[in-house]
């Protein structure tokens, strides 16, 4: 198999656009979470959601024409602009142009969403029942379905490799870039852009996961204080909207061309838990074996780990059942590695979280700072596994770990290595 | 410019993302205005909606320009 490397990073999300105030503020301890105000929320359990600053596209906002022809805009959700804003970020970065035919048809896309245009699909529904067939978009589908992120992306870029998209619930992200980095560990294509996008904040999507019991209904009134994974008084996830997307590299082809690379992938795991359709299996028994399935990849040990960017969400059940597994990967060992959440700065992304909290984990290397677990006042249980309350901290990081669960009891684990 | 010769044009113009002065008579809608078929499938849904008809299909293939929209349009309020 060959190398895959990491040469490029994009990121919209609830702290803002762009890697350098992403980063800025998530090491800084700030959050993204406010009231619902875009649409009627007063009769919903929850209230409260995690939403990308828009803007003129200075100080970090995020600015649609920017990334996204402003007459193509309407026809699609949000989720489309969301994921092609990432993937132009993450494609700049990397300096990686493909102007050959070679080029073009050696490169990929491998974008995800959780759910895709659930807000257009509303809304046309709307449409259907009120006013008839007559009146549903000739873009009612091109703009809702999940592939389109990595189609736009294609057609944007001229990338004519392999296209295509992973539907797998909350761990939609991590399982792109897992699936892509086998694409060119196979030989497949050398690049891929790789990553996930969400846009599920609005009234179906909050009534839709409130419905399930899955978000925090306690904290309407102060909502920076709603997500607090591991925390005693959690009582559910914030849900959150953006993208994250990685330029994926083989690695003789980015050395050849001196690129930068922030990272290498070096382990994947995948497993099933076969257990329940939203709830986690108790036993952490699936959470432990795409861990141990990703170590297994990287011919490491998980001593070796110094970075966990958990899932924790900041649900009741899943946060210690987690923590439980990685626990049990550790046996003995006293534990030298932080593991923090950074759901508790930019809520829950869905499909786009494993890409996002991927790219969170490469620059907690690049900066030797392990992001905080914010709202952390009173761990619900003891560990001896420092969850990195409050504050970041700074600490040596060469390699780290990035953990996605999603409904449905998929789980996949992402490893990275510093570039040496 | 007639009344329905107004309104069109702005319909255009704000679907397709046009210059005004390019929405002139004889401006096809994919050769010279940059639409596609699904486009072209919008932009009568937006006719029919701003105008209060209904276009048949067949109608519809019929209407390839800006000048054909505002004759059938023209046509359809007077009836």
């Amino acid at each position: 198999m060959r190398r895959v490397v990491v040469t490029g990073l994009g990121v919209v999300s609830p702290l803002g656009c762009g890697v350098e105030t992403n980063w800025r503020r998530l090491a800084a301890g700030e959050c993204g979470f406010k009231r619902i105000d875009t649409f009627e929320a007063s009769d919903l359990a929850c209230q409260i959601a995690a939403v990308v600053p828009r803007g003129d596209g200075t100080n970090g906002t995020f600015n649609p024409d920017d990334w996204f022809d402003p007459k193509e805009q309407r026809k699609v959700d949000d989720f489309i602009i969301y994921g092609a804003s990432a993937a132009t970020q993450a494609l700049k970065d990397s300096g990686w142009v493909a102007d050959t035919p070679e080029k073009q048809e050696s490169t990929g896309v491998l974008i995800g969403s959780g759910i895709g245009g659930l807000g257009g699909i509303y809304e046309t529904s709307v449409t259907l029942r009120e006013k008839g067939p007559r009146r549903v978009s000739p873009f009612f589908v091109s703009g809702r379905i999940i592939n389109l992120v990595a189609g736009y992306v294609s057609i944007m870029h001229g990338l004519k490799g392999p296209n295509h998209a992973v539907v797998t619930a909350c761990a939609t992200g991590t399982h792109a870039i897992g699936d892509a980095g086998r694409i060119i560990a196979v030989g497949d294509a050398d690049v891929m852009v790789a990553g996930g996008a969400e846009s599920p904040v609005n009234r179906i999507g909050v009534a839709g996961f409130a419905a399930c019991r899955a978000l925090s209904t306690g904290f309407n009134d102060r909502p920076e204080a709603a997500s607090r994974p591991y925390d005693k008084d959690r009582d559910g996830f914030v849900l959150g909207e953006g993208a994250g997307c990685v330029v994926l590299e083989e690695y003789e082809h980015a050395k050849a061309r001196g690129a930068k690379i922030y990272a290498e992938l070096i382990g994947y795991g995948m497993s099933g838990d076969a257990y329940h359709i939203t709830a986690p299996a108790p036993d952490g028994d699936g959470a432990y074996r795409c861990m141990k399935a990703a170590l297994k990849r990287a011919g490491i040990s998980v001593t070796d780990i110094d970075y966990v960017n958990a899932h924790g969400t900041s649900t009741p059940l899943g946060d210690e059942i987690e923590l439980k597994a990685v626990e049990r990967l550790l046996g003995n060992v006293e534990p030298k590695l932080a593991m923090s959440s950074t759901k508790s700065a930019i809520g829950h992304l869905l499909g786009a979280a494993g890409a996002v909290e991927a790219i969170y984990s490469i620059l907690a290397m690049q900066a030797n700072v392990a992001p905080p677990t914010r709202n952390l006042d009173n761990p619900s249980v003891a560990t001896t596994i420092d969850l990195v309350p409050h504050k970041a901290r700074e600490k040596e990081i060469n390699i780290a770990l990035s953990n996605s669960f999603g409904f449905g009891g998929t789980n996949a684990s992402l490893l990275f290595r510093r570039a040496s | 410019m007639s009344d329905v010769a107004e309104r069109v044009k702005k319909i255009v113009v704000e679907h397709l993302g046009v210059e005004a002065d390019k929405v002139v008579d004889k401006a096809n809608f994919i050769d010279d205005l940059g639409a596609d078929s699904l486009d072209t499938v919008e932009l009568v849904m937006a006719f029919e909606e701003e105008f209060g008809v209904e276009i048949p299909d067949d109608a519809a293939e019929t209407i390839l320009t800006v000048g054909d929209a505002v004759k059938f349009l023209e046509k359809a309020k007077a009836a």
